[in-house]
Protein backbone atom coordinates (compact mmCIF):
# COMPACT_ATOMS: atom_id res chain seq x y z
CA UNK A 1 0.00 0.00 0.00
CA UNK A 2 3.05 2.26 0.37
CA UNK A 3 2.85 2.49 -3.41
CA UNK A 4 -0.29 4.56 -2.96
CA UNK A 5 0.05 6.34 0.39
CA UNK A 6 3.47 7.89 -0.16
CA UNK A 7 2.44 9.62 -3.41
CA UNK A 8 -0.92 10.57 -1.83
CA UNK A 9 0.78 12.17 1.19
CA UNK A 10 3.16 14.03 -1.12
CA UNK A 11 0.30 15.20 -3.35
CA UNK A 12 -1.62 16.47 -0.32
CA UNK A 13 1.47 18.27 0.98
CA UNK A 14 2.11 19.91 -2.40
CA UNK A 15 -1.55 20.83 -2.94
CA UNK A 16 -1.92 22.27 0.58
CA UNK A 17 1.20 24.41 0.18
CA UNK A 18 0.09 25.59 -3.26
CA UNK A 19 -3.35 26.49 -1.88
CA UNK A 20 -1.88 28.31 1.12
CA UNK A 21 0.47 30.36 -1.08
CA UNK A 22 -2.35 31.14 -3.48
CA UNK A 23 -4.61 32.23 -0.63
CA UNK A 24 -2.13 34.98 0.26
CA UNK A 25 -0.96 35.80 -3.26
CA UNK A 26 -4.27 35.36 -5.09
CA UNK A 27 -6.26 37.31 -2.52
CA UNK A 28 -3.76 40.17 -2.48
CA UNK A 29 -3.69 40.44 -6.28
CA UNK A 30 -7.47 40.06 -6.52
CA UNK A 31 -8.07 42.79 -3.94
CA UNK A 32 -5.64 45.08 -5.77
CA UNK A 33 -7.32 44.42 -9.12
CA UNK A 34 -10.82 44.93 -7.75
CA UNK A 35 -9.88 48.35 -6.41
CA UNK A 36 -7.57 49.44 -9.23
CA UNK A 37 -9.09 51.89 -11.70
CA UNK A 38 -7.01 51.67 -14.87
CA UNK A 39 -7.52 50.64 -18.48
CA UNK A 40 -4.62 48.20 -18.03
CA UNK A 41 -6.59 46.28 -15.42
CA UNK A 42 -8.20 43.77 -17.78
CA UNK A 43 -4.90 43.24 -19.59
CA UNK A 44 -3.17 42.37 -16.31
CA UNK A 45 -6.10 40.13 -15.41
CA UNK A 46 -5.81 38.30 -18.75
CA UNK A 47 -2.08 37.73 -18.32
CA UNK A 48 -2.66 36.40 -14.81
CA UNK A 49 -5.33 34.04 -16.18
CA UNK A 50 -2.93 32.54 -18.76
CA UNK A 51 -1.95 29.53 -16.60
CA UNK A 52 -5.57 28.39 -16.83
CA UNK A 53 -5.47 28.09 -20.61
CA UNK A 54 -1.80 27.49 -21.49
CA UNK A 55 -0.76 23.84 -21.82
CA UNK A 56 0.97 22.77 -18.59
CA UNK A 57 3.97 21.74 -20.69
CA UNK A 58 4.39 25.37 -21.73
CA UNK A 59 4.36 26.44 -18.09
CA UNK A 60 6.76 23.59 -17.25
CA UNK A 61 9.10 24.77 -19.99
CA UNK A 62 9.01 28.37 -18.72
CA UNK A 63 9.76 27.17 -15.19
CA UNK A 64 12.58 24.90 -16.34
CA UNK A 65 14.19 27.66 -18.40
CA UNK A 66 13.76 30.15 -15.57
CA UNK A 67 14.57 28.02 -12.53
CA UNK A 68 16.88 25.32 -13.96
CA UNK A 69 20.55 25.28 -12.96
CA UNK A 70 21.41 26.99 -16.24
CA UNK A 71 18.29 29.14 -16.12
CA UNK A 72 18.05 32.91 -15.86
CA UNK A 73 17.06 32.83 -12.19
CA UNK A 74 18.16 29.28 -11.38
CA UNK A 75 21.87 30.10 -11.54
CA UNK A 76 21.41 32.70 -8.83
CA UNK A 77 19.32 30.28 -6.74
CA UNK A 78 21.97 27.57 -7.19
CA UNK A 79 24.69 29.86 -5.84
CA UNK A 80 22.53 30.45 -2.77
CA UNK A 81 22.04 26.74 -2.27
CA UNK A 82 18.37 26.74 -3.27
CA UNK A 83 17.33 23.87 -5.50
CA UNK A 84 13.90 23.80 -7.09
CA UNK A 85 14.24 21.44 -10.05
CA UNK A 86 13.60 17.82 -8.98
CA UNK A 87 12.45 18.85 -5.49
CA UNK A 88 8.98 18.88 -3.94
CA UNK A 89 9.29 22.64 -3.61
CA UNK A 90 9.52 22.73 -7.41
CA UNK A 91 6.26 20.77 -7.55
CA UNK A 92 4.70 23.36 -5.21
CA UNK A 93 5.74 26.15 -7.57
CA UNK A 94 4.25 24.34 -10.58
CA UNK A 95 0.97 23.66 -8.75
CA UNK A 96 0.81 27.19 -7.38
CA UNK A 97 1.23 28.70 -10.83
CA UNK A 98 -1.38 26.44 -12.43
CA UNK A 99 -3.97 26.97 -9.68
CA UNK A 100 -3.36 30.70 -9.16
CA UNK A 101 -6.08 31.99 -11.54
CA UNK A 102 -8.73 29.91 -9.78
CA UNK A 103 -8.17 31.72 -6.48
CA UNK A 104 -7.56 35.11 -8.09
CA UNK A 105 -10.73 34.97 -10.24
CA UNK A 106 -12.96 33.81 -7.39
CA UNK A 107 -11.50 36.32 -4.94
CA UNK A 108 -11.81 39.24 -7.35
CA UNK A 109 -15.48 38.43 -8.00
CA UNK A 110 -16.04 38.15 -4.25
CA UNK A 111 -14.37 41.49 -3.52
CA UNK A 112 -16.32 43.21 -6.28
CA UNK A 113 -19.55 41.88 -4.78
CA UNK A 114 -18.83 43.56 -1.44
CA UNK A 115 -21.08 46.59 -0.99
CA UNK A 116 -18.75 49.66 -1.07
CA UNK A 117 -21.11 51.43 1.33
CA UNK A 118 -20.18 48.97 4.07
CA UNK A 119 -16.50 49.79 3.56
CA UNK A 120 -17.29 53.54 3.53
CA UNK A 121 -19.28 53.16 6.73
CA UNK A 122 -16.33 51.46 8.40
CA UNK A 123 -14.07 54.32 7.34
CA UNK A 124 -16.52 56.90 8.66
CA UNK A 125 -16.52 55.00 11.96
CA UNK A 126 -12.77 55.60 12.10
CA UNK A 127 -11.27 52.32 10.89
CA UNK A 128 -7.98 52.55 9.02
CA UNK A 129 -7.69 51.01 5.49
CA UNK A 130 -5.91 47.89 6.79
CA UNK A 131 -8.62 47.37 9.37
CA UNK A 132 -11.35 47.94 6.77
CA UNK A 133 -9.81 45.16 4.71
CA UNK A 134 -9.45 42.64 7.52
CA UNK A 135 -12.68 43.43 9.38
CA UNK A 136 -15.08 44.24 6.54
CA UNK A 137 -13.96 43.35 2.99
CA UNK A 138 -12.21 40.07 3.71
CA UNK A 139 -14.92 38.55 5.95
CA UNK A 140 -17.60 39.48 3.39
CA UNK A 141 -15.57 37.91 0.56
CA UNK A 142 -14.46 34.88 2.57
CA UNK A 143 -17.02 32.45 1.15
CA UNK A 144 -16.10 33.17 -2.47
CA UNK A 145 -12.39 33.01 -1.65
CA UNK A 146 -12.78 29.67 0.12
CA UNK A 147 -14.67 28.24 -2.85
CA UNK A 148 -11.85 29.41 -5.15
CA UNK A 149 -9.27 27.94 -2.81
CA UNK A 150 -10.98 24.53 -2.84
CA UNK A 151 -11.06 24.55 -6.64
CA UNK A 152 -7.38 25.49 -6.60
CA UNK A 153 -6.68 22.65 -4.16
CA UNK A 154 -8.38 20.14 -6.48
CA UNK A 155 -6.49 21.51 -9.47
CA UNK A 156 -3.16 21.46 -7.60
CA UNK A 157 -3.80 17.89 -6.49
CA UNK A 158 -4.20 16.81 -10.11
CA UNK A 159 -1.31 18.84 -11.56
CA UNK A 160 0.76 16.70 -13.90
CA UNK A 161 2.40 18.30 -16.92
CA UNK A 162 4.29 21.21 -15.39
CA UNK A 163 5.08 19.14 -12.28
CA UNK A 164 6.63 16.33 -14.29
CA UNK A 165 8.81 18.80 -16.18
CA UNK A 166 10.09 20.77 -13.21
CA UNK A 167 9.97 18.25 -10.36
CA UNK A 168 10.55 15.07 -12.38
CA UNK A 169 9.69 11.58 -11.27
CA UNK A 170 11.61 10.79 -8.09
CA UNK A 171 9.78 8.08 -6.14
CA UNK A 172 9.15 9.18 -2.55
CA UNK A 173 10.44 12.69 -3.21
CA UNK A 174 8.61 14.26 -6.12
CA UNK A 175 6.44 11.43 -7.38
CA UNK A 176 2.96 12.86 -6.76
CA UNK A 177 -0.22 10.83 -7.33
CA UNK A 178 -0.68 11.93 -10.93
CA UNK A 179 2.97 11.23 -11.80
CA UNK A 180 2.80 7.88 -9.98
CA UNK A 181 -0.34 6.96 -11.98
CA UNK A 182 1.44 7.81 -15.22
CA UNK A 183 4.49 5.72 -14.26
CA UNK A 184 2.31 2.81 -13.09
CA UNK A 185 0.28 2.72 -16.31
CA UNK A 186 3.44 2.88 -18.42
CA UNK A 187 4.89 -0.02 -16.50
CA UNK A 188 1.68 -2.02 -16.83
CA UNK A 189 0.87 -1.95 -13.10
CA UNK A 190 -2.81 -1.35 -13.72
CA UNK A 191 -3.91 -2.51 -10.26
CA UNK A 192 -1.80 0.12 -8.49
CA UNK A 193 -2.88 2.74 -11.03
CA UNK A 194 -6.56 1.90 -10.51
CA UNK A 195 -6.35 2.38 -6.73
CA UNK A 196 -4.59 5.73 -7.17
CA UNK A 197 -7.11 6.84 -9.81
CA UNK A 198 -9.99 6.13 -7.42
CA UNK A 199 -8.25 7.91 -4.52
CA UNK A 200 -7.58 10.99 -6.68
CA UNK A 201 -11.11 11.05 -8.07
CA UNK A 202 -12.74 10.78 -4.63
CA UNK A 203 -10.50 13.50 -3.14
CA UNK A 204 -11.26 15.86 -6.04
CA UNK A 205 -15.02 15.19 -5.88
CA UNK A 206 -15.03 16.00 -2.16
CA UNK A 207 -13.13 19.25 -2.82
CA UNK A 208 -15.53 20.20 -5.62
CA UNK A 209 -18.60 19.39 -3.50
CA UNK A 210 -17.27 21.61 -0.72
CA UNK A 211 -16.45 24.35 -3.24
CA UNK A 212 -19.97 24.18 -4.70
CA UNK A 213 -21.54 24.22 -1.25
CA UNK A 214 -19.53 27.30 -0.28
CA UNK A 215 -19.98 29.21 -3.53
CA UNK A 216 -22.02 32.45 -3.27
CA UNK A 217 -24.61 31.28 -5.86
CA UNK A 218 -25.45 28.25 -3.82
CA UNK A 219 -25.96 30.29 -0.66
CA UNK A 220 -28.25 32.68 -2.45
CA UNK A 221 -30.35 29.93 -4.00
CA UNK A 222 -30.77 27.92 -0.83
CA UNK A 223 -31.81 30.94 1.23
CA UNK A 224 -35.57 31.18 1.78
CA UNK B 1 -24.70 27.14 -47.99
CA UNK B 2 -25.37 25.88 -44.52
CA UNK B 3 -22.95 23.00 -45.11
CA UNK B 4 -20.03 25.29 -45.73
CA UNK B 5 -18.71 25.37 -42.14
CA UNK B 6 -19.00 21.59 -42.01
CA UNK B 7 -17.00 21.18 -45.23
CA UNK B 8 -14.38 23.57 -43.89
CA UNK B 9 -14.19 21.55 -40.68
CA UNK B 10 -13.69 18.33 -42.64
CA UNK B 11 -10.93 19.94 -44.66
CA UNK B 12 -9.18 20.96 -41.45
CA UNK B 13 -9.62 17.63 -39.68
CA UNK B 14 -9.29 15.31 -42.67
CA UNK B 15 -5.55 15.37 -43.40
CA UNK B 16 -4.75 14.26 -39.85
CA UNK B 17 -6.41 10.89 -40.28
CA UNK B 18 -4.25 7.92 -41.21
CA UNK B 19 -4.89 6.64 -44.72
CA UNK B 20 -4.58 3.09 -46.00
CA UNK B 21 -1.08 3.64 -47.37
CA UNK B 22 0.27 4.72 -43.96
CA UNK B 23 2.69 2.27 -42.38
CA UNK B 24 2.82 2.90 -38.65
CA UNK B 25 6.18 2.03 -37.11
CA UNK B 26 6.39 2.09 -33.31
CA UNK B 27 10.06 2.36 -32.40
CA UNK B 28 12.06 2.81 -29.19
CA UNK B 29 13.06 6.41 -28.35
CA UNK B 30 16.75 5.65 -28.90
CA UNK B 31 15.93 4.89 -32.55
CA UNK B 32 14.42 8.36 -33.13
CA UNK B 33 17.05 9.83 -35.46
CA UNK B 34 18.07 6.58 -37.14
CA UNK B 35 14.51 5.51 -37.93
CA UNK B 36 13.59 8.94 -39.28
CA UNK B 37 16.33 8.40 -41.87
CA UNK B 38 15.34 4.77 -42.43
CA UNK B 39 11.72 5.87 -42.93
CA UNK B 40 12.69 8.50 -45.52
CA UNK B 41 14.91 6.03 -47.40
CA UNK B 42 12.11 3.46 -47.39
CA UNK B 43 9.57 6.00 -48.70
CA UNK B 44 11.99 6.94 -51.49
CA UNK B 45 12.11 3.29 -52.57
CA UNK B 46 8.38 2.67 -52.13
CA UNK B 47 6.52 5.67 -53.53
CA UNK B 48 2.95 5.81 -52.26
CA UNK B 49 3.84 4.47 -48.84
CA UNK B 50 3.93 6.94 -46.03
CA UNK B 51 5.92 5.81 -42.98
CA UNK B 52 4.38 7.17 -39.77
CA UNK B 53 6.82 6.95 -36.88
CA UNK B 54 5.76 6.69 -33.26
CA UNK B 55 8.57 7.02 -30.70
CA UNK B 56 8.35 6.29 -26.97
CA UNK B 57 9.86 4.02 -24.34
CA UNK B 58 9.58 0.41 -25.57
CA UNK B 59 7.16 -0.63 -22.83
CA UNK B 60 4.89 2.32 -23.60
CA UNK B 61 4.78 1.25 -27.25
CA UNK B 62 4.10 -2.32 -26.18
CA UNK B 63 1.21 -1.17 -23.99
CA UNK B 64 -0.23 0.84 -26.87
CA UNK B 65 0.02 -2.09 -29.27
CA UNK B 66 -1.38 -4.59 -26.76
CA UNK B 67 -4.32 -2.22 -26.23
CA UNK B 68 -5.07 -2.20 -29.95
CA UNK B 69 -3.16 0.83 -31.25
CA UNK B 70 -3.00 0.57 -35.07
CA UNK B 71 0.75 -0.08 -35.39
CA UNK B 72 2.26 -2.31 -38.08
CA UNK B 73 5.88 -2.71 -36.96
CA UNK B 74 7.34 -2.78 -33.43
CA UNK B 75 11.04 -2.15 -32.79
CA UNK B 76 12.09 -2.31 -29.14
CA UNK B 77 15.33 -1.49 -27.34
CA UNK B 78 15.53 -4.69 -25.33
CA UNK B 79 14.38 -8.30 -25.35
CA UNK B 80 12.11 -8.12 -22.23
CA UNK B 81 9.83 -5.58 -23.95
CA UNK B 82 9.55 -7.85 -27.00
CA UNK B 83 9.06 -10.90 -24.74
CA UNK B 84 6.13 -9.11 -23.14
CA UNK B 85 4.73 -8.42 -26.62
CA UNK B 86 5.00 -12.15 -27.40
CA UNK B 87 3.29 -12.96 -24.12
CA UNK B 88 0.46 -10.54 -24.94
CA UNK B 89 0.21 -12.14 -28.43
CA UNK B 90 0.70 -8.64 -29.83
CA UNK B 91 3.29 -9.58 -32.46
CA UNK B 92 3.78 -12.25 -35.11
CA UNK B 93 6.55 -14.34 -33.47
CA UNK B 94 7.80 -15.74 -36.78
CA UNK B 95 8.84 -12.22 -37.86
CA UNK B 96 10.89 -11.48 -34.71
CA UNK B 97 14.54 -10.71 -35.51
CA UNK B 98 17.39 -8.79 -33.89
CA UNK B 99 18.53 -5.92 -36.09
CA UNK B 100 21.00 -3.80 -34.10
CA UNK B 101 23.14 -3.63 -30.98
CA UNK B 102 24.18 -0.73 -28.82
CA UNK B 103 26.28 0.15 -25.75
CA UNK B 104 25.38 1.65 -22.40
CA UNK B 105 27.36 4.77 -21.47
CA UNK B 106 27.65 7.00 -18.44
CA UNK B 107 27.45 10.66 -19.43
CA UNK B 108 28.05 13.93 -17.61
CA UNK B 109 27.29 17.53 -18.61
CA UNK B 110 30.01 19.08 -20.76
CA UNK B 111 30.76 21.73 -18.11
CA UNK B 112 30.45 19.33 -15.16
CA UNK B 113 31.94 20.49 -11.88
CA UNK B 114 32.12 16.97 -10.42
CA UNK B 115 34.73 14.54 -11.75
CA UNK B 116 33.13 11.27 -12.82
CA UNK B 117 34.98 8.62 -14.80
CA UNK B 118 33.26 5.41 -13.72
CA UNK B 119 29.92 4.34 -12.18
CA UNK B 120 31.70 3.91 -8.81
CA UNK B 121 32.44 7.67 -8.78
CA UNK B 122 28.70 8.29 -8.56
CA UNK B 123 28.86 7.22 -4.91
CA UNK B 124 30.62 10.51 -4.08
CA UNK B 125 28.47 12.91 -2.01
CA UNK B 126 29.12 15.66 -4.58
CA UNK B 127 27.02 13.66 -7.05
CA UNK B 128 23.47 14.49 -6.02
CA UNK B 129 21.32 13.31 -8.92
CA UNK B 130 21.68 10.64 -11.57
CA UNK B 131 19.19 10.26 -14.43
CA UNK B 132 18.22 6.95 -16.01
CA UNK B 133 15.09 5.47 -17.52
CA UNK B 134 12.46 4.06 -15.17
CA UNK B 135 13.45 0.35 -15.03
CA UNK B 136 9.75 -0.56 -14.83
CA UNK B 137 9.06 0.71 -18.34
CA UNK B 138 12.24 1.90 -20.07
CA UNK B 139 14.81 -0.56 -21.47
CA UNK B 140 17.84 1.69 -20.84
CA UNK B 141 16.75 1.79 -17.20
CA UNK B 142 16.67 -2.01 -17.05
CA UNK B 143 20.16 -2.24 -18.59
CA UNK B 144 21.39 0.39 -16.10
CA UNK B 145 19.87 -1.41 -13.12
CA UNK B 146 21.33 -4.76 -14.19
CA UNK B 147 24.79 -3.25 -14.78
CA UNK B 148 24.85 -1.40 -11.45
CA UNK B 149 23.48 -4.38 -9.53
CA UNK B 150 26.32 -6.51 -10.83
CA UNK B 151 28.81 -3.90 -9.61
CA UNK B 152 27.03 -3.67 -6.24
CA UNK B 153 26.27 0.02 -6.80
CA UNK B 154 22.53 -0.06 -7.39
CA UNK B 155 21.35 0.69 -3.84
CA UNK B 156 23.60 3.72 -3.45
CA UNK B 157 22.98 5.18 -6.88
CA UNK B 158 19.25 4.52 -7.09
CA UNK B 159 18.85 6.69 -3.97
CA UNK B 160 20.00 9.59 -6.18
CA UNK B 161 17.96 8.45 -9.15
CA UNK B 162 15.80 10.67 -11.31
CA UNK B 163 13.54 8.40 -13.32
CA UNK B 164 13.12 9.41 -16.95
CA UNK B 165 10.18 8.42 -19.15
CA UNK B 166 12.49 7.48 -21.99
CA UNK B 167 16.18 7.56 -22.84
CA UNK B 168 15.99 10.95 -24.54
CA UNK B 169 14.63 12.54 -21.38
CA UNK B 170 17.71 11.30 -19.44
CA UNK B 171 19.87 12.77 -22.18
CA UNK B 172 18.02 16.08 -21.95
CA UNK B 173 18.38 16.22 -18.15
CA UNK B 174 22.15 15.78 -18.46
CA UNK B 175 22.44 18.19 -21.40
CA UNK B 176 20.63 20.87 -19.37
CA UNK B 177 22.90 20.22 -16.39
CA UNK B 178 19.91 19.49 -14.14
CA UNK B 179 21.53 16.20 -13.05
CA UNK B 180 25.19 15.40 -12.40
CA UNK B 181 25.26 12.28 -14.55
CA UNK B 182 23.04 9.95 -16.53
CA UNK B 183 22.91 6.59 -18.26
CA UNK B 184 22.00 6.51 -21.94
CA UNK B 185 22.93 4.53 -25.03
CA UNK B 186 26.13 5.41 -26.90
CA UNK B 187 24.00 6.43 -29.90
CA UNK B 188 22.06 8.95 -27.79
CA UNK B 189 25.23 10.48 -26.35
CA UNK B 190 26.54 10.87 -29.91
CA UNK B 191 23.72 13.18 -30.99
CA UNK B 192 24.35 15.60 -28.09
CA UNK B 193 28.16 15.65 -28.31
CA UNK B 194 28.23 19.42 -27.87
CA UNK B 195 26.43 19.24 -24.51
CA UNK B 196 27.43 15.96 -22.87
CA UNK B 197 30.67 14.04 -22.36
CA UNK B 198 30.89 10.25 -22.23
CA UNK B 199 32.59 9.43 -18.93
CA UNK B 200 32.60 5.65 -19.34
CA UNK B 201 31.21 2.77 -21.33
CA UNK B 202 29.35 0.53 -18.89
CA UNK B 203 29.42 -3.24 -19.45
CA UNK B 204 25.98 -4.84 -19.19
CA UNK B 205 25.36 -8.44 -18.02
CA UNK B 206 23.32 -9.08 -21.17
CA UNK B 207 24.23 -7.60 -24.56
CA UNK B 208 22.09 -4.65 -25.69
CA UNK B 209 20.19 -5.89 -28.71
CA UNK B 210 17.20 -4.47 -30.56
CA UNK B 211 14.47 -6.82 -31.80
CA UNK B 212 11.92 -5.92 -34.49
CA UNK B 213 8.67 -7.69 -35.40
CA UNK B 214 5.45 -7.29 -37.37
CA UNK B 215 2.43 -6.49 -35.21
CA UNK B 216 -0.07 -9.37 -35.11
CA UNK B 217 -3.06 -7.08 -35.74
CA UNK B 218 -1.41 -5.27 -38.68
CA UNK B 219 -3.72 -4.85 -41.66
CA UNK B 220 -0.80 -4.55 -44.08
CA UNK B 221 1.44 -7.47 -43.21
CA UNK B 222 3.20 -7.53 -46.60
CA UNK B 223 4.18 -3.86 -46.36
CA UNK B 224 5.27 -4.31 -42.72
CA UNK B 225 7.44 -7.31 -43.67
CA UNK B 226 8.93 -5.31 -46.51
CA UNK B 227 9.85 -2.51 -44.06
CA UNK B 228 11.42 -5.04 -41.70
CA UNK B 229 13.42 -6.51 -44.59
CA UNK B 230 14.57 -3.00 -45.53
CA UNK B 231 15.84 -2.38 -41.98
CA UNK B 232 17.83 -5.63 -42.27
CA UNK B 233 19.12 -4.85 -45.78
CA UNK B 234 22.59 -3.48 -46.47
CA UNK B 235 21.08 -0.02 -46.98
CA UNK B 236 19.10 -0.14 -43.72
CA UNK B 237 22.10 -1.45 -41.76
CA UNK B 238 24.19 1.29 -43.36
CA UNK B 239 21.86 4.01 -42.09
CA UNK B 240 21.80 2.47 -38.59
CA UNK B 241 25.60 2.27 -38.61
CA UNK B 242 25.79 5.95 -39.50
CA UNK B 243 23.98 6.69 -36.23
CA UNK B 244 26.30 4.42 -34.25
CA UNK B 245 24.28 1.21 -34.09
CA UNK B 246 26.18 -2.00 -34.66
CA UNK B 247 25.00 -5.08 -36.55
CA UNK B 248 23.75 -7.98 -34.39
Amino acid sequence: MGDVWIPLALSLKVALWATAINLVLGVAVAFGLSRWRSPARELVDSILTLPLVLPPTVLGYYLLVLLGRKGAFGGWLDRHGIELVFTWQGAVIASTLVAFPLVQKAARAAFEAVDPQLESAARVLGLREVAVFFRVSLPLAARGITAGALLAFARALGEFGATLMIAGNLPGRTQTLSVAIYAAVQAGHDDTAAIMVVVTSVTCVVALLLAGWLSPDHTRRSRP
Amino acid sequence: MRLRPLVALCLVLGPGLASAADLVVSAASSLTDAFQSVGKAYEAKHPGTHVVLNFAASDVLLRQIASGAPADVFASADQPAMDKAVEAKAIDVSTRQDFATNRLVLIVPRDASVRVSSPADLKAPAVKRVAYGDPASVPVGRYTKAALERQGLWDTISAKGVLAQNVRQSLDYVARGEVDAGFVFATDAAIAKDKVTVAATVPTPKPISYPIAVVAASKQVAEAKSFEAFVQSAEGRGILARFGFEAP
